[in-house]
């Protein structure tokens, strides 16, 4: 990787497909807030030009020959990350929702208290206005589940802001969820008692393209992940196959 | 009863002529043909087997023998493409862990590359 990794040792992984209409712009943001830790874009077989413009706007991009979907991109991230030898790793969406000027803010928590990963969180101060109500009620039930699976309230299981340490990224790097990803991965981590923490943020609109998650597709996906958490209770680790 | 059998017998044999045609022009590897075949030779045995069939319907309790028929041909199915759906998850699995290392590779040589 081109630039310095500076004292964090900190990589911003960007997992992207199809944003070019807002990729170059939250890369720029990104190296605005945090201008000596590299950025990744994971460009999950774009049709349009996200690969170009991740480029041109700075950031190295780690092309996948085929589309993965958001669980298989985040973890080749991951992997790469693992391997390069960072510390930590924050993700950002490609689609400009996760503001950057929060990305200190995960990273103190991340070094300061020694837990394994750190969620952005538009829930915890009461600031969640860009969530429509679909989503809210999806969020709802995956609290209510979580709590006693995890032993500790989450407020905002399904935010992708989050950031991990090389712990973390150790055990994602070896077994990652690949759909819908952020509320299992809480469950994998928790399998190896390790500890999160959520940090206050604000969500922005997406700047460009449209959510993976339509109105249609909002109760596959909650069966889809209630299913994955119990599979993930169960799951038994003597046969590790996604390596 | 012999018509439903006879058309069980030429769908065995059918099913095993296409497995086997389909391995020799290795549209099928023949370690996935071994289920297809077994799945086959089983229905065969049955179709020309009756007293093997009446008293499989006996131990089952039903009183219609082409019931246990129907039944054991789900079951067999349900057994092969359950196995089938195993080999898919491992395929997947491989899969993606090759893209993402393809990917990871091409990294590291460009980056070395422009070094």
């Amino acid at each position: 990787m081109k630039p310095s990794r500076g004292a964090d040792n900190l990589l911003i992984l960007i997992p992207a497909f199809n944003e070019a209409g807002a990729i170059g712009n939250v890369v720029h943001e990104v190296r605005q807030v945090v201008p000596n830790a590299p950025v990744l874009v994971v460009d999950d077989a774009s049709k349009d030009a996200t690969c170009d413009r991740a480029t041109e706007a700075g950031a190295e991009v780690l092309r996948l020959p085929y589309h993965l979907g958001l669980g298989g991109c985040v973890q080749a991230g991951y992997k790469l990350a693992y391997e390069l030898g960072y510390d930590y790793v924050i993700r950002v969406d490609g689609d400009g929702q996760h503001d950057p000027r929060y990305i200190p803010d995960l990273l103190k928590v991340l070094r300061s208290t020694g837990c394994h990963m750190v969620i952005g969180s538009r829930f915890y101060q009461n600031n969640g206005e860009h969530t429509s109500a679909v989503r809210a009620i999806g969020i709802w039930v995956f609290r209510l589940v979580l709590r006693p699976i995890l032993g500790q309230p989450v407020r905002d299981p399904t935010s992708g802001f989050v950031g991990v340490n090389r712990e973390a990224l150790q055990v994602f790097s070896k077994s990652f969820p690949l759909e819908y990803p952020e509320i299992e991965a809480l469950v994998v981590l928790q399998r190896k008692r390790f500890r999160f923490q959520e940090v206050p943020c604000r969500m922005r609109p997406r700047q460009a393209g449209r959510s993976t998650i339509t109105a249609v597709k909002s109760l596959y996906y909650i069966i889809h992940v209630l299913l994955g958490v119990f599979v993930n209770i169960l799951k038994f680790e003597g046969r590790q196959r996604n390596q | 009863m012999e018509r439903l059998l006879n058309a069980v017998t030429i769908l065995s044999l059918a099913l095993m002529a296409a497995v086997l045609f389909s391995v020799r022009r290795s549209h099928i590897r023949v370690e996935y043909s071994v289920s297809w075949l077994a799945a086959a030779a089983i229905l065969l045995l049955l179709s020309r087997s009756r007293p093997l069939l009446n008293w499989i319907s006996d131990q089952l309790g039903l009183t219609y023998p082409p019931l246990a028929l129907f039944l054991l041909v789900s079951c067999i199915f349900v057994v092969v493409i359950y196995r089938l759906s195993v080999v898919i998850s491992d395929l997947k699995d491989a899969n993606i862990a090759m893209a993402q290392r393809l990917a990871i590779v091409e990294f590291q040589l460009q980056d070395r590359n422009e070094r």
